[in-house]
């Protein structure tokens, strides 16, 4: 508790500081001439958001891609010596193949979840359709850890005539069946499938509420004269209501996708990378914390950052079509 | 949590009227079958969490021989019931501690980021300065790149600082981390607040820093409160950066760090976990359900449809 104290003295010294150092910038300028005040000004106020992110972001990304180059200990010069190792012994396929699945499947299952369960509860009473949109929001305030504990405890195998505490195999033996290893089976990669139904479960609710609000968003004038001119329900909704919401669904689908291309914690948690469910992420915390391997892991994230450029790239795009619109 | 690229701006809210008060003649009611289905999913999507929930009050012998749906059927037998497993957790397994070390974790690391990102947001939306454009693109570049970039540098900075291992070290990585989607949506968020506004308080002789703390600031309560949400349970549920940064030594481990220490030691031992698990998600639960309209009017307030 005497810990927790200090804890909020130094907020609350950490804060006024800050404040305090906004202030004396502020006041050094304006005691400036004019010319100089006008000039200065926009750099106090961007200044240390731009500082803290070239120190946690950026420098970081070129000292990363430095070190891919470089030996365990980040000192040596060993040229492609990482990337021939890594991606020439063949491991680093079966990581790359489960990270595909998971870019593929949560956004895709997630997002047409949100948007199925958006255009749904559109059409309930507005209390039925606020608890209901609770109950699946519900799992986003749920840390990846503790969502891992809760399905490690649905998929949880025991051997056969030991009594099945978890929820998936009790249903499987009342059936008749043997109870199945789920997170030890990686044929059709059983297992991963399974892990990212987790995600999915903490990430449609996401989705949902961005794709309602960009549902009741959508002019009723053109809904109305969809109706009139005789089209259907489903007609309604795809000729008429998602070609309007595309912008919305591309941001949730990517912001989705990005997270899930950084998966770690549920991996971590239920299978640590056994049994062939292993990701790139998983690989880069083994590559550095176990393996000590500082050069192979920066190459790890090398490739992550490959392959989010092209989201990069979108994302730029569509802030430059949203700003020639303003 | 996602903390990567931003929901769309949020502009000024726009009333989202339900259609069917102004026309209750509306033939889009819910069917049965639409009924029907809605609850499956609620029924699905309830059912792990309801799991967890039942079984870290069940005593540690009925959770090893029975499932627990089992206990829905001894709801009024008060032996099936306990809630030793929530003493056993908080006291004997450091939950307890690990709790006060997450609220010292979450707090600074929420606070700091907005502080910094609001000022930079409103320069980047209402003040003219060369390099404004390139320097907002390498802030939504920033967005989508993944934090494992940071790691290795930052872990050896703080090596050199002598401050690896701190309570300050996840305080500076939070607000790093957190800054490129601080600054974008709360710049999305005062980019459209009206220009009027602005140029006539600047006409009446405002500075910059009165404009952003007497307009600014208050009119932008939305997105502020959006993001302070986000990025709270986003620091909360954290994982990696605290294990990379604070690790788990006793004093220092948070609630995630803790829980996954459980989840090595005691893997099968069901009554810790789930109560373990349950104490891990008590604030964000409630963090979450008291603000969810402001989080959720923050993050889609207008400006949604294509």
């Amino acid at each position: 508790m005497g810990q927790f104290g200090g804890a909020i003295f130094a907020i609350a010294v950490g804060l006024l500081g800050a404040l305090a150092f906004y202030w004396l910038l502020n006041k050094v300028v304006e005691a400036l001439p004019p010319a100089w005040e006008n000039r200065l000004k926009p750099y106090v106020f961007i200044g240390p958001a731009i500082v803290i992110v070239a120190t946690f972001l950026v420098f970081p990304a070129l000292l990363t891609i430095r070190d891919s180059f470089h030996g365990s200990n980040a000192e040596e010069f060993v040229g492609l010596a990482n990337y021939r190792q890594l991606l020439g012994d063949g491991s680093v396929w079966s990581l790359l193949l489960n990270n595909a699945i998971w870019i593929v499947v949560v956004p895709t299952v997630a997002v047409s979840i949100g948007l199925a369960v958006a255009i749904m509860t559109d059409r309930l009473s507005s209390t039925w359709e606020r608890v209901t949109k609770a109950l699946i929001f519900l799992p986003m305030a749920i840390s990846f850890i503790g969502a891992g504990v809760i399905w490690r405890f649905v998929y949880e195998w025991r051997p056969p005539g030991r009594p099945q505490i978890g929820l998936l195999n009790a249903i499987v033996e009342a059936m008749g069946f043997e109870p199945i290893h789920w997170l030890g089976t990686s044929d059709l990669r059983l297992n991963t499938l399974l892990l990212t139904v987790i995600m999915i479960w903490l990430q449609s609710g996401f989705a949902m509420v961005l794709l309602s609000a960009a549902i009741k968003g959508v002019p009723d004038e053109t809904v109305e004269a969809a109706r009139i001119d005789g089209a259907s329900e489903g007609q309604i909704y795809w000729r008429v209501v998602i070609p309007q919401i595309k912008s919305t669904i591309f941001v949730v689908t990517t912001t989705v996708m990005i997270l899930v291309m950084k998966i770690f914690d549920v991996v971590f948690a239920l299978t640590q990378g056994r049994f062939n469910t292993n990701v790139i992420a998983n690989q880069f915390y083994f590559e550095l914390f176990q393996v000590r391997h500082q050069g192979r892991a920066a190459v790890l994230v090398v490739l992550l950052i490959i392959a989010v450029i092209p989201i990069m790239i979108a994302n730029i795009r569509r802030l430059r079509q949203e700003e020639a619109l303003r | 949590m996602s903390r990567t690229t931003a929901p769309p701006p949020p502009r000024e809210a726009r009333p989202t009227a339900d259609r069917r008060h102004r026309n209750p003649t509306d033939v889009r009611r819910a069917g049965w079958s639409t009924r029907v289905v809605l609850l499956v999913l609620c029924a699905l999507w309830m059912l792990p969490a309801l799991g967890l929930l039942v079984t870290s009050f069940r005593p540690v012998d009925d959770i090893t021989t029975t499932g627990w749906w089992t206990a829905l059927g001894d709801v009024f037998d008060p032996t099936a019931w306990t809630t030793q497993n929530y003493v056993d957790v908080i006291v004997a397994q450091g939950m307890g501690n690990a709790f006060l070390n997450s609220l010292t974790v979450t707090v600074p690391a929420t606070a700091v980021p907005i502080l910094a990102a609001a000022f930079a947001a409103y320069a980047f939306a209402w003040m003219r300065f060369p390099g404004r454009n390139f320097l907002f693109i390498v802030v939504v570049a920033l967005l989508v790149v993944p934090i494992f970039v940071a790691f290795v540098p930052i872990f050896r900075l703080f090596n050199t600082l002598g401050i690896q291992g701190d309570f300050l070290s996840v305080w500076l990585a939070h607000t790093g981390f957190g800054m490129p989607l601080a600054v974008y949506i709360l710049r999305n968020y005062m980019a459209g607040l009206p220009r009027e506004l602005i140029e006539s308080a600047k006409v009446d002789g405002a500075s910059h820093f009165q404009i952003f703390w007497r307009l600014i600031i208050p009119l932008s309560f939305p997105a502020l409160a959006a993001f302070s949400i986000l990025q709270f349970l986003w620091v909360w549920n954290d994982l990696l950066v605290a294990l990379v940064f604070l690790g788990s030594a006793a004093d220092v481990e948070v609630v995630t760090v803790r829980l996954q220490g459980l989840l090595g030691s005691r893997g099968q031992d069901w009554h810790l976990l789930t109560s373990g698990a349950f104490v891990t998600m008590i604030v964000p639960l409630i963090v979450f359900f008291s603000l969810q309209r402001y989080f959720i009017r923050g993050l889609t307030a207008g400006s949604l449809k294509g």
